[in-house]
């Protein structure tokens, strides 16, 4: 099967700054993936690389199975891209700006799909109403809103969440979920890592322009994370091997130690009293994805 | 072909939707122009026999307005969008670069005819006008609101910011549109600053749309037509490179 995307030694420099620096990466159609990466690290660059907005110095782009330059009005129908920046036409309603949209993607009397839309994003009271007019979270979901007008099979979100209420993100969550099921693919980038890990099945982390892990999100926690024991203690202590290698961090009278299965608890805190640590409080945490990407950030 | 329909439709009704200053404070300026020049001035110059200054004031008074709003419509159009971020919505979807020319040139032509044919009707109670060659009236509309559309298209790619495009307005549009024969004939100027207007497109395109009235001009409309022509395809080739290239568009 065509792979949705397909992106082959990418580089792009802007001056001095080298933001993409070889990248290679293939999403599966049906896929739900992350792309992840800190502040810098080349995920907007590859996105806009994707979408037309930037054009790389090497390298190939396709969107299911189109290339990006040669082939990009298929390559385009079949992408949506909700972009980072919270932009709007401040001349059109939501309605009218949708029904631009869907013109612009070659598509009449499209109004069917946009009052189904409006109304998964909670949208459908403010259909008549000036883009000006809504709130940070109604235009974001008014974004996604644009990028699916068209019904694209590959839908890339640049951080759709920014500024959206728990609330609201639950909502926008349950119906990309749905889009996902329905067989769209979709790439998230986020800084909240926690979505990443309850939604993508795969995630590429880039670091300065290069994918530095890429792997299924459970290959990736069994990998690179381990469940954790967070303890406050009275006085800082000073723990012997081979105790000493379990310790994730430690500052001051916070330790945090790292192990893999709960019967090592008892061990550890045992361990710990030997060393005459004095437990004030105490917490579990299991593996998630924010260990992973700092462990993987300071790997690389 | 939708996509550059609905690019077309859009620009369209970008300006409509704020007709007062899009269409209607031009026909007050011009108009404003209309009666004190014609005022100061109708007992004490006739640029061509048999027609009277305020009548001869109207056409080039019609072309400027065309000129100057269809040059306003594209380039303020692309600032904007450029500045706000929602350029975007127009280069994510499957629109060649030549429909995005064609829709933001077309559009401005729309807009400089809009205003035009205001001005136009505003100003038949105050002129007695005929209508000589009115293919030629119909053709310098159209070309020189292309190239000023094209012009326009130029200036919103280029600026980075309000002040750059208002620079590009003041400095080289305004002066080319005041002194191109809007309110004289060329024939009542030095022969120095005949020779120089010779160097200003502008002036062939009022020269030649104010012929479509009178029958009458400073150098014949086919000369004009042709200058205008040659300096349109120019910009346009300029244009469409630049939007082939993706510049200060496309990263």
């Amino acid at each position: 099967m065509i792979p949705a995307i397909r992106i082959a030694g990418v580089t792009k420099r802007f001056r001095s700054l080298q933001a993409l620096a070889g990248v290679d990466l293939e999403v599966a159609q049906g896929e739900f993936f992350g792309l992840l990466g800190p502040n810098g690290a080349g995920k907007t660059t590859l996105i806009s690389s994707l979408a037309g907005l930037a054009r790389p110095d090497s390298g190939t782009l396709e969107v299911m199975g189109h290339d990006v330059v040669k082939d990009y009005r298929a390559a385009r129908l079949a992408l949506g891209v909700v972009p980072q920046e919270l932009v709007f036409d401040p001349f059109f309603s939501v309605r009218e700006m949708l029904r631009i949209q869907s013109g612009y993607f070659g598509i009449r009397n499209n109004d069917d799909w946009i009052d189904e839309i409006l109304h998964h994003l909670d949208l459908t009271g403010k259909a008549g109403a000036n883009m000006r007019m809504l709130s940070g979270g109604m235009k974001r979901r008014a974004l996604v809103a644009q990028a699916l007008v068209h019904r694209p099979p590959v839908i890339v979100l640049d951080e759709p969440t920014a500024g959206v209420d728990v609330e609201l993100r639950h909502g926008l969550w349950q119906f990309i979920r749905k889009l996902n099921l329905d067989g769209h693919t979709i790439v998230l980038t986020t800084h909240y890592l926690e979505e990443a890990e309850s939604l993508c099945g795969r995630i590429a982390m880039l670091k300065a322009g290069r994918v530095v892990a890429l792997d299924t999100t459970a290959n990736l926690l069994q990998r690179f994370a381990t469940h954790t024991l967070k303890l406050q203690l009275a006085a800082p202590v000073s723990l012997p091997p081979p105790f000493s290698a379990r310790i994730v961090s430690q500052a001051g009278t916070e330790l945090v130690l790292g192990f893999d299965h709960y019967d090592d608890v008892g061990h550890l805190l045992a361990g710990l009293r030997a060393a005459g640590g004095e437990i004030t409080d105490m917490a579990l945490g299991k593996p998630d994805m924010e260990q992973v990407f700092v462990g993987i950030m300071n790997q690389n | 072909m939708e996509g550059f329909k609905t690019l077309l439709y859009k620009e369209c009704l970008r300006f409509w939707k704020v007709g007062f200053q899009t269409v209607l404070s031009p026909v007050l300026t011009a108009v404003l122009y209309l009666l004190i020049f014609g005022h100061v001035l109708e007992n004490h110059v006739q640029p061509y026999p048999g027609v009277s200054y305020t009548a001869f004031l109207v056409p080039g008074l019609v072309m400027m307005t065309v000129l100057q709003n269809a040059f306003a419509n594209s380039s303020s159009s692309l600032i904007q969008s450029k500045i706000t971020g929602n350029i975007v919505f127009v280069l994510l979807p499957p629109i060649s670069y030549q429909e995005f020319y064609a829709a933001y040139v077309i559009a401005s032509v729309l807009r400089g005819i809009a205003c035009g044919v205001g001005v136009l009707l505003v100003s038949l109670p105050f002129a007695s006008l005929s209508l000589a060659e009115p293919g030629w009236v119909l053709a310098f509309t159209l070309i020189g609101g292309a190239f000023l559309g094209t012009l326009g298209v130029i200036a919103g790619i280029w600026a980075d910011k309000f002040d750059q495009l208002a620079a590009f307005q003041n400095f080289l549009i305004m002066p080319l549109t005041m002194l191109s024969g809007v309110f004289y004939s060329i024939h009542s100027l030095p022969a120095f600053w005949q020779g120089v207007s010779h160097f200003n497109p502008f002036f062939f395109m009022i020269d030649g749309f104010r012929y479509g009235f009178f029958g009458v001009s400073d150098v014949s409309p086919w000369t004009s037509i042709g200058v205008v022509a040659v300096c349109f395809v120019v910009l346009a080739v300029i244009t469409l490179q630049m939007l082939a290239r993706g510049y200060k568009l496309r990263a």
